[in-house]
């Protein structure tokens, strides 16, 4: 269906477009002019970071964001390298259970933690760990999703490249270094960008298991900080929702393309 | 000496102890893995189903009481409401989004001017995190001052009061998270679509055959793949989807747009009552099993067969 397009459709799709950028086009505007104008819409009204400058001011979103770097740089981490061992164990060897073994990995990818809330607070607990930032972590860094694709990619490493590893007298884990992780690199971009999307924008479990500053991430911080009973201007809750998502938004914009074919990657399975 | 001369038991116990060595490799590469996964994933859902089943004492000390949990849900109507309102939520949300994702699709892979910039339209909202956009939409929901108000008085109609009234604040609510969620679906059905072989409705069109008859004859139903993929992860997707609610309504008014995982939340984190919690959450992990059993029982099967 690619041929001509009629004019009418592509007036719909455009008026689509301009109707699904409105609400970030009205978040900006409301962020960067004063208090006065966030409803009223005028080409004279003056430019400001002045809402940018309270909300900094206001509330540690310094702190938060380094929180936030901190949180999404652990679970990457963590998870690349456990997905990488896992999906390698199911990718290249056959034992006995294998099979039992992956199923109950795929469980997680329709029970996620996201909705064992309950029971994962009380681990965490348990563990002495609630508001610190590894508790926000530690649930999500077996990623089911990551071994699954990550084992899709390791499955279609050819034979012969694992031989001649081989017989240059590399071990399974040299095998896994020099053959099957170069090999994996897209994969690789794909599961990350989709991760630190993710849990830059995870929001009900941290809100759960955090309760100070110094845990925080930019999302609760976000959220303590626009919630009605502070009394902030709307302005500067726009300010700062803007910059909650600035870094993401700016990294999509940027490679715009590797976003799109990670996430259409990830999603075809 | 060739191989044949190895006498089978050598060559026998050789295999054995390869697949030990095999066994034990394997194992423990998994191990890191599968530690976390049991104690986050597996362990919870098992002390989920035991915890519904006692009561814990303000001494701390736990009581078994069978399915006393259970009958004291059956009777409480906001759980009833909960589950009810989830069905609303996922039939307002899952059909619209799909129908858009595809249509959304379907544009940005034809050679229209300005194609990036409208899949980059489109997709925008997919990277947002969600208690971002929740705070621009409360916004646009605002009694008299929202933007949605702004527009009404143009038109010379009064405010009204969005999210605080039972019978608009759901269809408030689908209305966010389908501008949240259908570009992340229209990427699946783009990534179908430029595999599909341009031949098909090239050949199709020779015949003279309709766009609208293509589409529907052909196109379609080779999406069907992608179409059921994508209505899993939305049904899933709705029962996840609750973090718009803790700024947005608190599950409120009356509990008109509470949803089962925002209602486990409070009741575990607000009212302190993690049995019952546990209780609830059995609930959305039958759901959810359910939803697998679909998706692996039935669907995988059937899906595969391009």
């Amino acid at each position: 269906m690619r041929g001509r397009t009629h004019p009418v459709e592509a007036v719909a799709a455009w008026l689509l477009a301009l109707v699904w950028l409105a609400p970030l086009a009205y978040a900006f505007w409301s962020a960067l002019h004063p208090a006065a104008y966030a409803t009223s819409f005028s080409l004279s009204a003056p430019f400001t970071l002045e809402n940018f400058a309270r909300a900094w001011k206001q509330a540690p979103f310094a702190r938060y964001y380094l929180n936030t770097i901190v949180l999404v740089t652990l679970v990457l981490a963590g998870q690349l390298i456990l997905s990488t061992l896992a999906a390698y164990a199911f990718a290249r060897f056959r034992f006995r259970g294998s099979g039992i073994a992956f199923a109950l990995v795929l469980l997680q990818l329709m029970i996620m933690p996201d909705v064992l809330i309950v029971e994962n607070y009380r681990a965490i607990a348990k563990l002495g760990l609630l508001d610190t930032i590894p508790a926000i972590a530690l649930p999500y860094l077996a990623s089911a999703f990551g071994i699954f694709l990550l084992r899709q990619t390791f499955k279609s490493v050819p034979q012969e490249l694992v031989e001649a590893a081989r017989v240059e007298g590399a071990g399974p884990l040299g095998i896994l270094w020099w053959v099957y992780v170069p090999l994996a690199r897209p994969t690789y971009i794909a599961f990350g960008l989709v991760s630190v999307s993710y849990h830059w924008n995870n929001f009900l479990w941290p809100l759960i298991v955090t309760n100070s500053v110094e845990a925080r991430p930019l999302t609760v911080g976000l959220a303590v900080f626009g919630a009605p009973e502070t009394g902030v201007d709307w302005s500067v809750i726009t300010a700062a929702t803007v910059m909650t998502m600035a870094p993401l938004l700016i990294a999509f914009l940027l490679f715009q393309r590797q976003f799109v074919q990670s996430f259409m990657r990830a999603g075809i399975r | 000496m060739t191989d044949a001369a190895v006498s089978p038991p050598v060559a026998e116990r050789r295999a054995g102890s390869q697949a030990w060595w095999n066994a034990v490799n394997a194992w423990l590469l998994l191990l890191p893995a599968a530690v976390l996964l049991v104690a986050f994933t597996h362990w919870p859902i098992l002390a989920t189903i035991r915890h519904s089943l006692f009561i814990t004492r303000r001494n701390g000390t736990e009581v078994f009481v069978g399915l006393d949990s259970y009958q004291a849900m059956a009777a409480d109507p906001i759980f009833w409401k909960a589950l009810i309102n989830n069905f609303w939520f996922a039939l307002g949300t899952i059909p619209t989004s799909i129908a858009l994702a595809l249509l959304m699709a379907i544009w940005v892979n034809r050679n229209m001017r300005g194609r990036g910039f409208l899949r980059l339209a489109y997709f925008t909202p997919t990277v947002l995190p969600m208690i971002a956009v929740a705070n621009i939409w409360l916004f646009f929901y605002t009694p008299d001052y929202g933007a949605l108000d702004q527009l009404r008085s143009l038109f010379g109609l009064g405010g009204w009061n969005w999210l605080g009234d039972p019978s608009t604040v759901m269809g408030c609510l689908i209305v966010m998270v389908i501008w949240k969620e259908a570009g992340f679906f229209m990427i699946f059905y783009l990534a179908a679509l430029q595999q599909l072989s341009p031949d098909l409705d090239e050949a199709a069109s020779i015949e003279g055959a309709s766009r609208w008859y293509i589409f529907r004859r052909i196109t379609f139903p080779l999406l069907m793949p992608t179409t059921l993929f994508v209505a899993i992860n939305a049904v899933i997707n709705s029962f996840k989807l609750v973090d718009h609610l803790v700024i947005m309504t608190k599950g409120g008014p009356n509990n008109a747009s509470t949803l089962l995982l925002y209602y486990i939340y409070e009741v575990a984190f607000t009212f302190q009552d993690s049995s019952y919690a546990a209780t609830l959450t059995v609930v959305l992990l039958i759901l959810l099993s359910a939803v697998a059993l679909i998706k692996f029982g039935y669907l995988d099967r059937r899906i595969h067969y391009q």
